[in-house]
């Protein structure tokens, strides 16, 4: 029996009906056509389909659609503005903090969830805050120094 | 990869939850965080005909200081939700476990009422649950019971828990003043489970002599279990690295591709070495 999720993702309010079985990611993917949010090990392990959900960053090939009812999700496609890049975009371009890019999603989704906790996390604290997204390419460093670059770049703004 | 069908309902309350599963008579069960669930579901070694969702239930969630000193968290507190509280922080042990259960994801997700359930022989929870000698509260339409820790884990993946039983609480003891704990564990680097994780419990020195000792270790038994032979030979006045050799006497060691019988059992020694030290070091 399908089930009615309604859910604000991106900030735009969604009403779509979903077999209970569909998962979070397949929803963004399939039934919105946010593609941004990739699947990669599809088995909880690789981070590269991390979304926020309420603020919290989630796996959502592990989550079901029915469970983010009445959330509120942030995907890679939510996070530039009209004015520009978010800091946290800005800062993985400039640093080169990708390369093939598939991880990079996850990745800043990941990095989402720790600058709403800090925005100036140790360089300790920011690998492990991406403990569980896996990159196939850049060796992590400047994905660290990216997020780094990204927090003084929020810290700024606050200041400012 | 995609779950096998199943119904859904969401749980408005508990009572709700606890007919729903009973009516399931077993196909039905619950899911919180569903971090251990989903991903059974998917390779479809598991296959609920109903999904009985809990996780709105706010009455499961949340820590609280019961009127006789112990200290009462809710079966659908995640890990996160743990992290944060000022309650648990003087649980030398979760701190030290908590950080580095899973990934933040995992822990924005995951329950404490789930890993118990669960009862996954690898899982780091149910060793701290042993060596605080907790209680775990469960409930169902027959009413409430406190199943005591010591006899809860009976094998893998397999627990005290009736099929239409949920976890409310975990009764954690208030914490004495003279005792300090440790949390120390090898842990398999794709995934974060332990190779062999240990939790210590260590104390009420009097003279030379230790008046409280606890060790528990997970990822190494058939289930988590209390060491007791190491207890013993540390109130018995060995010392911690003579006490660790006994780490694994009368269990079963487990071997697979991770780590064979051999290195398991030799990294359990080591750890519970070091988990009794770095239990001691935080009485000082
Ligand atoms: C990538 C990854 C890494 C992980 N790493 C670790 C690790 O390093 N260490 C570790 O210990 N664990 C680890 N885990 C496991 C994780 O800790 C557990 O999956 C999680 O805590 C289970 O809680 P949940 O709420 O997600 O349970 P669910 O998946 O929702 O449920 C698990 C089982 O418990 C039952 N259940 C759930 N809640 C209750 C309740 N209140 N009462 C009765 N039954 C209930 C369900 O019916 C189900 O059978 C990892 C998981 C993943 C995906
Ligand atoms: S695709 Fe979800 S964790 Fe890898
Ligand atoms: S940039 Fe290729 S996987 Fe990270």
């Amino acid at each position: 029996m399908a089930e009615h999720v309604s859910l604000v993702v991106n900030g735009v309010p969604r009403e779509v009906d979903v077999e209970p079985r569909r998962l979070l990611v397949q929803l963004l993917r399939e039934d919105l056509d946010l593609t941004g949010t990739h699947i990669a090990c599809d088995t909880s392990q690789c981070g590269a389909c991390t979304v926020t959900l309420d603020g919290k960053s989630v796996k959502s090939c592990t989550v079901l659609a029915v469970q983010a009812d009445g959330a509120n999700v942030t995907t890679i496609e939510g996070m530039a503005t009209a004015d520009g890049l978010h800091p946290l975009q800005a800062a993985f371009w400039e640093n080169h903090g990708l390369q093939c890019g598939f991880c990079t999603p996850g990745m800043i989704m990941s990095a989402a969830d720790l600058l709403a906790r800090t925005t100036d996390p140790t360089d300790d604290e920011i690998r492990h805050a991406i403990a569980g997204n896996f990159c196939r390419c850049t060796g992590y460093q400047n994905i660290v120094t990216a997020i780094r670059a990204a927090a003084t770049t929020v810290r700024a703004g606050a200041a400012g | 990869m995609i779950p096998a069908a199943f119904d859904y309902v969401r749980a408005t309350s508990l009572d709700d939850a606890l007919a729903r599963l009973a009516a399931g008579g077993g196909s039905a069960k619950a899911i919180a965080g569903g971090q251990s669930l989903l991903p059974l579901m998917k390779l479809r070694l598991a296959r609920p005909e109903t999904l009985v969702d809990i996780g709105r239930l706010a009455e499961l969630k949340g820590v609280r200081r019961l009127g006789d000193g112990r200290v009462s968290i809710g079966g659908l507190t995640t890990y996160d939700e743990m992290l944060r509280d000022m309650t648990l922080h003087r649980y030398g042990l979760l701190a030290d476990a908590l950080p580095n259960i899973g990934d933040v994801q995992v822990r924005n997700r995951g329950t404490i009422g789930g890993a118990t359930a669960h009862a996954d022989p690898a899982s780091d929870m149910p060793a701290i649950l042993l060596a605080l000698d907790a209680e775990v509260v469960v409930r169902s339409v027959r009413g409430e019971r406190a199943i005591p820790i010591a006899g809860f884990f009976q094998g893998a993946f397999a627990s005290a828990l009736e099929p239409d039983e949920l976890i409310t609480e975990l009764r954690l003891p208030g914490g004495r003043e003279d005792l300090g704990s440790a949390y120390r564990a090898i842990e398999q680097p794709a995934s974060g489970y332990s190779i062999a994780g240990v939790a210590a419990i260590i104390g009420a020195r009097s003279g030379d002599r230790w008046g409280f000792c606890s060790v528990a270790i997970t990822g190494v038994g058939e289930h988590p279990y209390r060491a007791t032979a190491v207890e013993s030979a540390i109130l018995g006045g060995a010392s911690f690295e003579a006490a660790a050799a006994h780490a694994c006497d009368g269990v079963t060691v487990a071997s697979d591709i991770h780590a064979d019988r051999e290195y398991r059992a030799h990294v359990a020694t080591v750890q519970v070495r070091r988990a009794l030290e770095a239990a001691a070091a935080r009485l000082a």
